[in-house]
């Protein structure tokens, strides 16, 4: 995609949104705050805080369970919000989603409950070496505990994953390609419907981490013909604590209880337990209700802004900072494949992350600095760490030369004391 | 300044100022007593999981109980490296519980509380390293080293500071 100047989408007011976001007018050092660690987190808008305020003001009780008022208004709000994030990411199917408290949860739940009985010693796990650590360490368990072997898959010095590296490492004993849609380091997005493509053509399942690309691309989990499909929902501007797994309806089906309790079983006699249809199967104890229906207004507020011109803006943005950031010295940009989402990690030679982000943060610029939970990552790149920059929806060209102005800062402190 | 043609209207805030200070940036771009000790009876690493910062303490202690010579090793942020070598500095001809006294005291240094049982050539020696305090989250950058080096006086194999 050739990303489109902002200044020439004559509807897209960043500025404008940026007042929807509260948070925003903090003021850090005496100075704006500059919000680049969006990867990590993203802000909430007031549509989001203003529904959370008004069901818990109104309609808040617990779900599923009393035949009263707010019961059931609390348990309509929830399934309207399970709705929501179907229509999100385009499932076919209501009892697809299934709530989780984040992306992390969502892929142990497969790992454990779907993947996990049909792990022989020797069987193998597909995944790339820019993989998050929520998307390694849930199958580093299966490899410890039942033998599981994970095949690595590399990508270029450019962060780009050949789908075809991905083909050449399925064999007759790969039970799962574990792939993220969106690397949350290099921005890379991966060719998610050809992997799928080349996948089940050998008969092995998909399971993707969309909690970066979920915000910054277009999902569609049909077009996408994807098994299971990760998101959360801090990243979508929407609460902490709410995530959702998209599990086709067969898998679920198929799938083992996760957590044993509350509202996931069908009945419990002293002797025997039936278990409940997916999603409920899959959802114990009291769940995050304030969190889905925050959430659900988080997945209004975006698609009111509109995905594709919020993605062209964002675009733009990391363009402009990527070309800023070439212009100074010293400095070397970790990701730079032709499909990207606004994500730019960057080392400043002789400055280590950690440092780069104390003064950028003395700028009132916020980027993470460290090793963003992707050490194997860090390892390709012969690198400690990196500091990440990320956009949303509320930045603006002026807080990219906001992180210029820093980085530049930064090269002065270290290179004149 | 060759890296950048913009750099002229840039000013600097003072407890960053602080921070950096060029002894510091001396420290952490010319570490002292760098390198790996051959003889040593004594060592200990250092590892910050959240950044992956490392540090390996060497110590040579004799019978009695006193350093004999000392030096680091690793990678990390300009405060850990400055923090390391500083530290290797004052530890030579120390005893054991000299060490962990001035250990101590530094640790008090940067979280900003009373320093009173650093002597004061020690306080003027690590002063340098005050400014960290206005800086929370890199308490630990500062401390690592210093952790690793009571871990190895103990003669465990490794240390955190998390």
């Amino acid at each position: 995609m050739i990303p489109q100047p902002v200044s020439k989408d004559p509807v897209y007011d960043a500025a404008a949104l940026r007042r929807d976001f509260p948070i925003l007018a903090t003021r850090v050092n005496g100075k704006p705050l500059v919000y680049l660690d969006n990867a990590a987190s993203a802000q909430k808008p007031a549509p989001v805080i203003d529904a959370v305020e008004k069901f818990v003001t109104r309609e808040y009780a617990n779900v599923h369970r009393g035949v009263h008022f707010l019961s059931s208004a609390a348990t309509e709000a929830y399934e309207s919000a399970r709705d929501r994030v179907r229509r999100f990411l385009n499932a076919a199917h209501h009892d697809e989603i299934v709530f989780t408290r984040g992306g992390t949860e969502a892929i142990n739940m497969v790992a454990s409950s779907w993947l996990a009985p049909r792990i022989q010693p020797g069987d193998e796990i597909v995944l790339s070496v820019m993989e998050h650590h929520s998307n390694i360490v849930p199958w580093h368990f299966l490899r410890e505990r039942q033998g599981a072997v994970l095949k690595w898959v590399d990508v270029s010095g450019y962060g780009e994953l050949d789908p075809g590296d991905i083909a050449r490492a399925l064999s007759p004993r790969t039970k799962l390609v574990a792939i993220t849609h969106m690397s949350n380091v290099l921005g890379t997005e991966t060719n998610l419907r050809e992997i799928v493509r080349l996948a089940h053509s050998k008969g092995v399942a998909v399971l993707a981490d969309g909690c970066q690309a979920a915000v910054h691309a277009q999902v569609d989990v049909q077009e996408l013909d994807v098994d299971f499909y990760a998101i959360t929902g801090h990243k979508l501007y929407g609460p902490t604590g709410i995530g959702a797994l998209y599990g086709k309806r067969d898998h679920l089906k198929a799938m083992r209880p996760w957590l044993g309790g509350g509202e996931m079983i069908r009945e419990v006699t002293q002797e025997s337990i039936t278990y409940a249809d997916p999603p409920m199967r899959f959802e114990a104890g009291t769940p995050p209700i304030i969190q889905a229906v925050g959430l659900a207004a988080a997945l209004d507020y975006i698609d009111t802004v509109g995905r594709e011109r919020i993605s062209l803006h964002e675009h733009a943005l990391t363009a402009a900072a990527t070309r800023k950031l070439k212009e100074l010295n010293g400095i070397r940009i970790i990701g730079e494949a032709p499909a990207k989402g606004p994500i730019i990690s960057f080392e400043a030679t002789g400055i280590h992350p950690h440092d780069l982000a104390t003064i950028l943060d003395s700028e009132g610029v916020a980027v993470r600095g460290g090793h963003h939970c992707a050490q194997p990552l860090m390892r390709r790149f012969d690198v400690m760490g990196t500091a990440r920059a990320s956009f949303a929806l509320y930045n603006t060209a002026e807080e990219v030369d906001a992180l210029i102005h820093a980085v530049v800062q930064a090269r002065r402190v270290f290179d004149n004391g | 300044m060759p890296w950048c043609r913009r750099a002229g209207y840039l000013t600097m805030d003072d407890s960053l100022r602080e921070l950096y200070q060029e002894v510091i940036l001396d420290h952490s771009r010319h570490p002292r007593h760098f390198g790996a000790l051959a003889a040593h009876t004594n060592m200990a690493e250092g590892h910050n999981p959240l950044c992956g910062d490392r540090v390996k303490i060497f110590m040579q202690i004799d019978s009695a109980g006193r350093i004999q010579d000392v030096s680091f090793d690793g990678r990390g942020c300009a405060i850990s490296v400055a923090s390391a070598s500083l530290m290797t500095q004052l530890l030579k001809g120390r005893t054991v519980a000299e060490a962990e006294r001035l250990m101590g005291g530094f640790l008090a240094l940067v979280k900003g509380e009373d320093t009173t049982d650093l002597e004061p050539s020690d306080r003027e020696h690590l002063q340098v390293m005050a400014g960290v305090s206005a800086f929370p989250m890199r308490v630990k950058c500062a401390t690592l080293a210093w952790h690793a080096m009571k871990a190895a006086l103990e003669h465990k194999g490794g240390a955190k500071t998390e």
